[in-house]
């Protein structure tokens, strides 16, 4: 390719540093140059946000945001969150109050959770489901999402 | 794919619009993304340079100047929303900011953005518009200031040059204390506007003043409604003389049939948004504070 960019983007902690076009999103940049399939592309036309990703600890459509503008910045996907045997709060949250079906916006569900309650630690019930209003489920109609955010936030 | 591009990260004001200058009409600048990637994905844009302003922190300032506020054309609409100058004076603006798309989105879109790309239905446009606000365009050769009012040409077209960036808004202060925003979307989450309407005033002893009624999604652009403006302008406030404003903006407004309402339904809802925002403008009202 011609124009590729170098970029620098600190992905789940680890520095990963790939020369790509500048048209690359980073939803494709994590998923195929990475390798993190966790970051799920569900409508592609920048309205289901079950590609969303932390830049710099705020919750993005990751189809709607170049890789060479997270240059510099610090992403994190599901993957970098919780780990095998001790899941993140929001994670156990969706387990115990059974917060996914198909699970397809699970990851990022959980991504839009965790910034909201970064954001407000002890959010109402209405501020959980504007937290969540840019993120499409299409199984559960959203009670158990909701119980599971509040689950998380009340284990703090 | 997206359609191949360049791209330079700008470093400062100065450093993009030389790269604006450098690269013509084939440049776009790129801020939040929001518009622009959607854009590019559905072909409507195919630039062949883009500039990237996200990281040029000179536009991400909000400052309380001498006679008025100047936001940064680069602030998040999530910057807006937390903003405690915004809060505090220009509730109207973190009201609409509970009303913009969703969170995500408010993560990355600007207010320069959400002006520039001109959308009739732009959310942010009508509270600026009640507000009179300015908005200040930079070359390399210097900047200049315009209503607006008059920087909205019609759909996606305003008075930006190519060569042009949208630099800041400017809110003149003092702002009217009453301020009301009312938004009719086919939902409560990330919905487009079906109309939108903004209202400020001031009021002395329960005559109206300074009162400014902005609306969006209802004409070929968003516009002040100087004729329902004029009815209510140094009169006492009334249920009546309300209603009557509320009917005169409906009447200035040219709202189109697509897939979110008719015409007829946009009419008949400006007059009932209006009359709503009037009412609940004027019990937020105060004497003028010169």
């Amino acid at each position: 390719m011609a124009n590729e960019t170098p970029v620098s983007i600190k992905v789940n902690g680890k520095e990963e540093q790939r020369d790509v076009e500048p048209r690359l999103l980073l939803a494709h940049f994590l998923r195929e140059d990475l390798g993190l399939t966790g970051t799920h592309i569900g409508c592609d036309t920048t309205q289901c946000g079950a590609c969303t990703v932390l830049i710099d600890g705020k919750s993005v459509k990751a189809c709607t945001v170049f890789a060479v503008q997270a240059d510099g910045s610090e992403v994190t996907t599901i993957e970098g969150v919780g780990a095998e045997g001790e899941l993140h709060p929001v994670q156990e949250g969706f387990w115990e109050e059974h917060g996914l079906q198909c699970g397809y916006c699970t990851p990022g569900m959980i991504m839009s959770g965790i910034h909201l309650l970064n954001e407000n630690k002890n959010p109402s019930e209405q501020e959980i489901r504007e937290g969540i209003s840019g993120n499409f489920c299409r199984c559960t109609g959203y009670q158990h999402i909701v119980n599971a955010i509040q689950y998380a936030a009340k284990k703090g | 794919m997206l359609p191949q591009t360049d791209y330079v990260k700008a470093s400062s004001v100065a450093h993009a619009l030389d790269m604006l200058h450098q690269y013509g009409t084939g440049a776009a600048i790129l801020a939040g993304g929001t518009d622009l990637i959607v854009d590019m994905r559905e072909r409507r844009r195919e630039p062949t340079m883009l500039v990237d302003i996200s990281s040029v922190e000179e536009l991400a300032e909000i400052d309380v100047g001498t006679g008025n506020i100047r936001i940064g054309a680069g602030v998040t609409v999530a910057g807006l929303a937390g903003s405690a100058i915004v809060q505090h004076q220009l509730p109207l603006v973190t009201e609409v900011t509970r009303h913009f798309a969703d969170y995500l989105t408010r993560n990355r879109a600007t207010i320069g953005g959400n002006l520039a790309n001109a959308s009739p239905g732009a959310d942010l446009v009508p509270p600026l518009l009640a507000l009179n606000a300015s908005v200040v365009l930079a070359t390399a050769q210097g900047e200049r200031t315009v209503d607006l009012n008059d920087f909205l040409v019609g759909p996606r077209r305003t008075l930006l040059l190519w060569n042009e960036l949208v630099r800041a808004i400017h809110i003149p202060t003092p702002v009217p204390r009453g301020q009301a925003y009312e938004k009719l979307g086919l939902r409560t989450g990330g919905a487009i506007a079906v109309v939108s309407c903004a209202v400020s005033m001031d009021q002395a002893g329960g005559e109206c003043r300074r009162v400014r009624i902005g609306l969006g999604a209802v004409a070929p652009r968003a516009f002040r409604s100087s004729e329902a403006e004029q009815i209510m302008e140094g009169h006492m406030f009334s249920s009546d003389i309300a209603a009557r404003a509320a009917e005169a903006a409906a009447n200035s407004s040219q709202p189109i049939s697509d897939v979110r309402g008719s015409a007829e339904y946009r009419h008949a809802m400006v007059r009932a948004l209006v009359e709503r925002a009037l009412h609940a403008a004027y019990e937020r009202s105060s004497e003028p504070q010169e």
